[in-house]
């Protein structure tokens, strides 16, 4: 399949009075044309500030991309000028943020602030773009668009409001939805239908979307492929099964592990001990050693290689090194 | 709608009512009168002037005979200038002080907020403290310190203003510079910290990834959320700059209503004090009834009238 958005070995720091905080270290996935890629890490992992960088977002000062680049069919984002970004935005790569009660200018109609968007990037007339807006709004499921049109975000609900900000996002039918944990403000009724909506919009639009997340039920329900970030770094990334029913790296079975379970009691709930690393200084080895329940000494002295399982299916973690394969079977 | 400013209209005279009952109680409850000045009147005079301004009878009949004047627009005679009456010199004096106020306001307003939004986007910067050190500044140095300055600068040194008067438009540049400094420096301010508080609001980051140009973003939306602050404060300080300023009248010999405000006071003159208290007292009154007007056009998550059926 055609690959829409390749991020390789992304970098990106921030200056603070502390020091260089370094978020996101060396990252890299691709994303294919129609697919759904979930990115999933505890809070402060970098997920949010990749998905940042992609569009050039970060704000900078303080935030910077030291390195890397982000493709977008074939063309490098990162070396683009500002102007030129701006045309990239909204029309090509489109973002969703977190809290939709926030998200929108609560001083302008929402119709407006859809119109907008599709005045900036395309050459048509506000009459063509108004029928846009209404098609797509429809199309997200706002009952009675004319009408709602002239309202302003105040008068909608929460999930309304979501609803909203994916119409924004998607009226000029953008190649990339990149999705900052897009239903984590909603509850969970509200939470199924938004999440449905991105399938059924995926399958009519065969956009590609990047979700981001910390709630693996979400990822679950909508995920194709899942990369799972720990301290900046993708740590384990493969296909939905095989991260759900193999998981390779300790830190991925003690965030499966760590779900709550309808069938077992509250008191069986298995967090993971211990605090992710100081980003100010992350540790030469691998930054989940410390946390974790296996970590031998080389894990504390040198980052692990990437150790392919499967296709898909990829881990950094000494345990998988086909080195330790080849010891076992020495053994034997 | 007109359900509100009905009601508002409403509020607004009963509030009215308890200033002049105020003001009218305080004056009189301060020592001295018109007429015990150190010249000597007989005091049969004096009686007899009392008597003429019906300053002899008990103080509620004469505050019962002020109600009824003010209810007819009649602020009635000056006592120490005893050929004016109240609506003369006021209808002579607010216009003057009308025309370097709105001029004064239009200068404060723009430049504040362009200095403001200035400050906010380059914010940390060199220009962000240049904008602020002036914003500073122009609260801290008083401005009839400012217009002295002013006048000893550009009038007397370099001679390119005229020192004082009020006659063309060049007379209205060094006091209306002297006197927007102040309130410019206050809108600059508040327009900076607004702004920088809304430019990281999650909408602006949204209206970002939209692919808006920096422009759009500031003025379309950022803009309007941020000056809400700014408009609370106009309410008072236009009030305030409409009514004409004594200092900056009396420095540059404008002849404005600013003087009525302070020599009635201290020449006891019952009906010029009343007068002007009443006058200013409208004027800001209704500028907070604007200002709750544009609250309403500014956001729409404001609503003036009660919904029907909440």
């Amino acid at each position: 399949m055609e690959k829409v958005l390749e991020v390789k070995d992304l970098h990106v720091t921030f200056t603070t009075y502390g020091g260089e905080v370094k978020a996101v270290r060396g990252v890299s996935f691709d994303l294919l044309k129609g697919e759904t890629l979930a990115i999933v890490g505890e809070s402060g992992c970098g997920k949010s500030v990749t998905s940042q960088s992609i569009m050039r977002l970060i704000p900078s000062p303080p935030g910077r991309i030291a390195g890397g680049a982000v493709l977008f069919k074939g063309q490098d984002l990162t070396k683009l000028k500002e102007s030129e970004m701006r045309n990239v935005r909204g029309a090509d790569i489109s973002m969703i943020f977190q809290d939709p009660m926030t998200a929108l200018n609560p001083t302008i109609t929402i119709g407006e602030q859809i119109i907008e968007g599709i005045m900036q990037h395309e050459m048509i007339s506000r009459q063509d773009a108004r029928k846009k807006t209404l098609e797509m709004l429809d199309l997200v499921g706002i009952p009675n668009p004319v009408e709602r049109l002239k309202h302003y975000p105040h008068q909608f609900s929460g999930g309304m409001r979501q609803r909203i900000v994916i119409a924004m996002a998607l009226v000029c039918e953008p190649e990339v939805l990149i999705a900052d944990e897009p239903t984590t403000a909603l509850d969970v009724t509200i939470q199924a239908q938004i999440l449905d909506l991105f399938k059924d919009i995926q399958r009519k639009t065969g956009v590609s979307i990047m979700i981001i997340t910390h709630d693996l039920g979400v990822v679950a329900q909508v995920a194709d492929r899942i990369a799972v970030m720990y301290a900046g770094k993708i740590v384990e990334a493969g296909e939905r099964r095989e991260i759900f029913y193999n998981p390779q790296h300790p830190y991925t079975k003690g965030l499966l592990n760590s779900v709550p379970r309808l069938d077992l009691d509250g008191a069986d709930l298995v967090p993971i001990g211990g605090s992710p690393p100081d980003l100010f200084s992350p540790p030469a080895g691998c930054p989940f050693a410390a946390r974790c329940d296996f970590a031998m000494e080389v894990c504390d002295r040198v980052y692990p290689y990437k150790t392919h399982l499967s296709r898909e299916h990829h881990v950094d973690c000494w345990l998988q090194d086909e080195r330790a394969q080849k010891m076992l079977a020495g053994i034997k | 709608m007109t359900g509100y400013i009905i009601k508002r209209l409403f509020a607004m005279i009963v509030t009215l009512w308890f200033i002049i009952t105020l003001t009218f109680f305080l004056m009189h409850s301060i020592p001295g009168s018109p007429f015990n000045e150190e010249r000597n009147t007989s005091e049969a005079v004096q009686r007899n002037l009392e008597k003429f301004y019906h300053l002899d009878e008990p103080l509620y009949v004469q505050y019962g005979m002020y109600l009824k004047s003010v209810v007819t627009f009649d602020f009635g005679p000056s006592i120490k200038k005893s050929s004016q009456t109240v609506n003369e010199m006021l209808g002579r004096g607010f216009p003057v002080s009308f025309e370097l106020g709105i001029v004064t306001l239009i200068v404060a307003v723009f430049s504040g907020i362009a200095l403001g939004i200035i400050a906010a986007l380059r914010h940390n910067g060199i220009i962000d403290y240049l904008a602020m050190t002036i914003a500073v500044l122009g609260i801290s140095v008083p401005n009839f310190v400012l217009a002295t300055l002013l006048i000893q600068q550009l009038a007397v040194n370099l001679t390119i203003l005229p020192v004082a008067t009020w006659s063309s438009p060049k007379h209205m540049i060094l006091p209306t510079l002297a006197l927007a400094t102040g309130p410019m420096a206050i809108i600059a301010r508040l327009t900076r910290s607004s702004m920088l508080e809304v430019l990281t609001q999650d909408y602006i980051k949204t209206a970002k990834a939209k692919g808006l140009s920096p422009v759009k973003i500031v003025f379309k939306h950022a803009l309007r959320n941020a000056l809400l602050p700014v408009v609370t404060v106009l309410g008072s300080l236009a009030a305030s700059i409409l009514t004409g300023t004594f200092v900056i009248e009396k420095i540059f010999a404008i002849p404005g209503m600013g003087k009525y405000f302070v020599e009635s006071i201290n020449t006891r003159d019952y009906p010029v004090i009343m007068g002007t208290t009443v006058f200013y007292s409208t004027i800001l009154i209704m500028m907070l009834f604007l200002v709750d007007i544009a609250y309403g056009v500014l956001d729409p998550r404001i609503k003036l009238h009660k919904k029907e059926g909440s």
